[in-house]
């Protein structure tokens, strides 16, 4: 039997390379790649949970957290063909009018 | 060492490997390609946890659609000077700190948890009832409202994703 540990340190593992990704790429389409990873570590760490507190709320709250994905996967691509329409880049330095 | 505890050494070795080279590839292809075999590994990982229900929705979800998705997007895109440039930020080193910080808090924290709670859907229960039953019991018994929720936020992304991807007729 894996204790419930392992599966947090690995959970929080990936969380971390998915801030650190975030952080430091330039490009949107893999910020927005970091996130996913990002919802998928806590996926894990909801289901991991769920099943050594043998309850299955955690599950469900897996299904509402792949629904918003699914939902913010779809807004930010459709946002980010509409700023490269604009702009013809998708590199974060490209997009700076409002001088942040 | 059990054979569990080997498998899941794998399963950790290989996510962690994998989702460092997602983040660091040059082209966005590969690493979207990289995310599809992370993704299998975690379908994977939630067979162990008794989530057959999720990892079949893990894999056609997000492996079938969200990734499509983003292939798509690249392909209509023109990438070719992406290739190119410069992948980080002229400050990456910060990103990393960020970084580093928050997963020494994460290891301090869990390093000193413990349950102190227990449910009543045991293993066995949940055998009875076959994974897919019982979550659905729950789902669309205590949990109706947020699901009513969650099916408007998938129709405002649909609608909004048509409206913010639409060319302007002028």
């Amino acid at each position: 039997m894996v204790p419930l540990n392992w599966y947090l340190y690995l959970s929080s593992v990936i969380f971390v390379i998915g801030v650190v990704g975030f952080l430091i790429r330039r490009n949107l389409i893999i910020m927005f790649m970091s996130i996913e990873l990002m919802l998928n570590a806590v996926n894990i760490s909801l289901i991991a949970f769920s099943h050594y507190i043998q309850d299955l709320k955690g599950q469900i709250m897996v299904f509402f957290i792949i629904t918003v994905a699914a939902a913010e996967a779809a807004i930010g691509l459709a946002i980010l063909v509409a700023l490269f329409r604009n702009k013809n880049s998708i590199n974060t330095d490209d997009i700076a009018i409002m001088k942040g | 060492m059990t054979t569990v505890e080997y498998f899941f050494i794998y399963f950790a070795v290989s996510m962690v490997f994998l989702s460092l080279l997602i983040i660091t590839v040059k082209n966005p292809v590969h690493s979207i390609l990289l995310m599809l075999v992370l993704f299998f590994h975690i379908a994977g990982l939630y067979l162990f946890l008794n989530a057959e229900f999720l990892a079949a929705v893990q894999v056609i979800l997000y492996a079938g659609a969200i990734l499509v998705l983003f292939l798509f997007v690249i392909m209509m895109l023109n990438l070719k000077e992406e290739l190119v440039s410069h992948r980080f930020i002229g400050e990456w080193p910060v990103g990393v700190a960020i970084g580093l910080s928050i997963s020494l808090f994460c290891i301090f924290a869990i390093s000193h948890f413990q349950i102190k709670y227990e449910g009543n859907m045991t293993i066995e229960i949940i055998k009875t009832l076959t994974n897919t039953k019982a979550l659905g019991k729950i789902l669309y018994t205590e949990f109706l409202l947020p699901f009513e929720i969650a099916s408007i936020i998938l129709l405002i992304a649909i609608v909004g994703a048509i409206v913010l991807a639409k060319k302007e007729q002028s």
